[in-house]
């Protein structure tokens, strides 16, 4: 598991943006859960951790696109594809991440880019 | 459902997550399955993504709905809650959601001339993508949002461009003029030329477009012209059905129109909002998205719902690389202050204030703390 931040660093209702390739972003809900998605909006180039976070939803914070910190999925338009979910744990006061190996849904943007197009 | 694009859509998905299982009929005018429509003047007009990215369905979705494309909704018959189409079909219903949003205002005398552009639709984006492939020197009239995203795009595509804006300030409406004047400098940042506070008489050519009159006589030589002077809602259909028009569809802040059963949604409907105490016609992509869900809890409930206080309009626009997002309404505002950034490297947050109380919140590449000003304007006003 990767080591992401501190928990006294990451009070509720913030999220911090974990600067891997792709980048994940760790949100702590106002209720005091703590989920990690991927960072980068699958619609277009987005951190998500700059985003409108409530209840257990991210609005990407550039067109609106909803996700569900718990699945990932796509809750409202214009993204269609969700994004990746990643374990999380806490450990003496240690937010850990553990990256999924699936395949992540990039937007078009970087998808072009990663593979040597022009964005 | 008349109308199918993101609010026609957007009701529908409301309607089967509400729970309604019974039939659903979308009528659409246009030949396509709903689509996303702001990045036609962007990255589709730029050629980077193509039509399958525009699609606003994804493809395991399923609203059971009966789509009735490519054919256009003329009459509402209140006697028997009937759309009368025009091929001579009907549709019966127990319940019609209007959503026939708006269409790009012409130029009068434009007509016919090759060369000439709106840009609202699909076909509109396909036609303006194929001749700015051609390069050349493109004219925009209207320096609004539409307007200055094309020519952005066609900036980046290596095209002349001039923009002609009647207004002495582009985009002094909805950003106010300190503002409007900040975003509007980006054309000139780049070179493209900014010709405020002048009219446009007429347009020069034979069968093709060769320049733009204005009133002050000059002439701007054009190969491309787009007519970017706002929308008019597409409510002509609805004349004397007995749904009260005024500036489009006339609603409550619930969605309801003056015939029960009967609601409007999106870029044709003029709400009543509560934040301002007055009716007001949004065209945001979001407000599209979001009210169907109270518009369609109205007409399932036959109107016994409490409709909650919406969130403050919010709207994007990008251009030349930079990300404009906008909350709120400026034109109530009696002071505005740059918080955060500098106007001259175009990366500003600002507030627009009314008494002393934020009332809007511009950003220009700041998406983080617009977003936090945007959450705060919320809670403010709610």
């Amino acid at each position: 598991m990767i080591p992401a931040c501190r928990l006294t660093d990451l009070p509720r209702g913030e999220a911090y943006r974990l600067d891997i390739d792709p980048p994940v972003s760790v949100f702590h809900t106002d209720d005091g859960e703590i989920f990690a998605i991927d960072d980068t909006c699958t619609h277009q180039d987005a951190s998500l951790a700059d985003g409108w976070l409530e209840g257990r939803e991210v609005e990407c914070p550039l067109h609106a696109s909803k996700f569900d910190l718990r699945t990932g999925a796509v809750d409202s338009p214009p993204a269609k594809l969700p994004v990746r979910t990643h374990e999380v744990a806490v450990e003496d006061g240690m937010v850990y991440v553990r990256v999924s190996t699936d395949a992540p849904n990039l937007p078009p943007c970087i998808a072009a880019r990663l593979a040597g197009g022009h964005a | 459902m008349v109308g199918a694009s993101l609010a026609g859509l957007s009701a529908a998905r409301s309607l089967r997550k509400q729970g309604y299982d019974g039939r659903l009929v979308v009528i659409g005018d246009e030949l396509h399955r709903p689509y996303d429509r702001p990045p036609l003047s962007k990255e589709f007009l730029a050629g980077t993504i193509g039509e399958a990215e525009l699609a606003l369905e994804s493809d395991d979705e399923d609203l059971r709905a009966e789509w009735l494309l490519g054919v256009r909704a003329t009459a509402l018959d209140r006697t028997d809650r009937a759309v009368r189409l025009a091929d001579g079909r009907e549709v019966r219903a127990d319940g019609i959601v209007i959503a026939t949003g708006a269409a790009a205002r012409t130029l009068p005398g434009a007509e016919g001339l090759a060369g000439v552009h709106v840009l609202r639709t699909l076909d509109d984006a396909r036609a303006l993508r194929d001749e700015l492939a051609g390069g050349g020197r493109l004219v925009v009239i209207g320096g609004g949002f539409v307007g200055a995203e094309v020519a952005s795009t066609a900036y980046a595509l290596g095209l002349d461009v001039t923009i002609v804006e009647v207004a002495p300030t582009p985009l002094a409406g909805p950003l106010g003029e300190t503002m409007g004047g900040i975003v509007s400098a980006l054309h000139t940042d780049h070179g493209v030329r900014l010709l405020c506070g002048v009219g446009v008489k007429g347009l020069s050519g034979e069968h093709r477009v060769d320049a733009v009159l204005l009133e002050d006589g000059r002439s701007v030589p054009a190969d491309i012209v787009v007519v970017g002077v706002g929308a008019r809602p597409c409510v002509d259909w609805l004349e004397g059905s007995g749904v009260t028009l005024d500036n489009g569809v006339k609603c409550g802040a619930d969605g309801r129109t003056s015939l029960a059963g009967v609601v409007a949604v999106g870029d044709c409907a003029n709400w009543y909002d509560p934040r301002v105490g007055a009716h007001r016609r949004v065209e945001h992509w979001t407000g599209a998205r979001e009210r169907p869900d109270a518009a369609v809890a109205t007409l399932l409930a036959g109107g016994a719902v409490e409709p909650g206080v919406p969130r403050p309009p919010y709207f994007w626009s990008d251009q030349y690389g930079v990300k404009i997002q906008f909350a709120g309404h400026a034109a109530g505002a009696d002071s505005v202050t740059i918080e955060e950034g500098a106007a001259g490297d175009r990366d500003i947050l600002a507030v627009y204030r009314r008494a002393g109380h934020p009332v809007a919140v511009l950003g220009m590449n700041q998406p983080r703390l617009f977003t936090r000003w945007r959450k705060q304007l919320a809670a403010a006003t709610a």
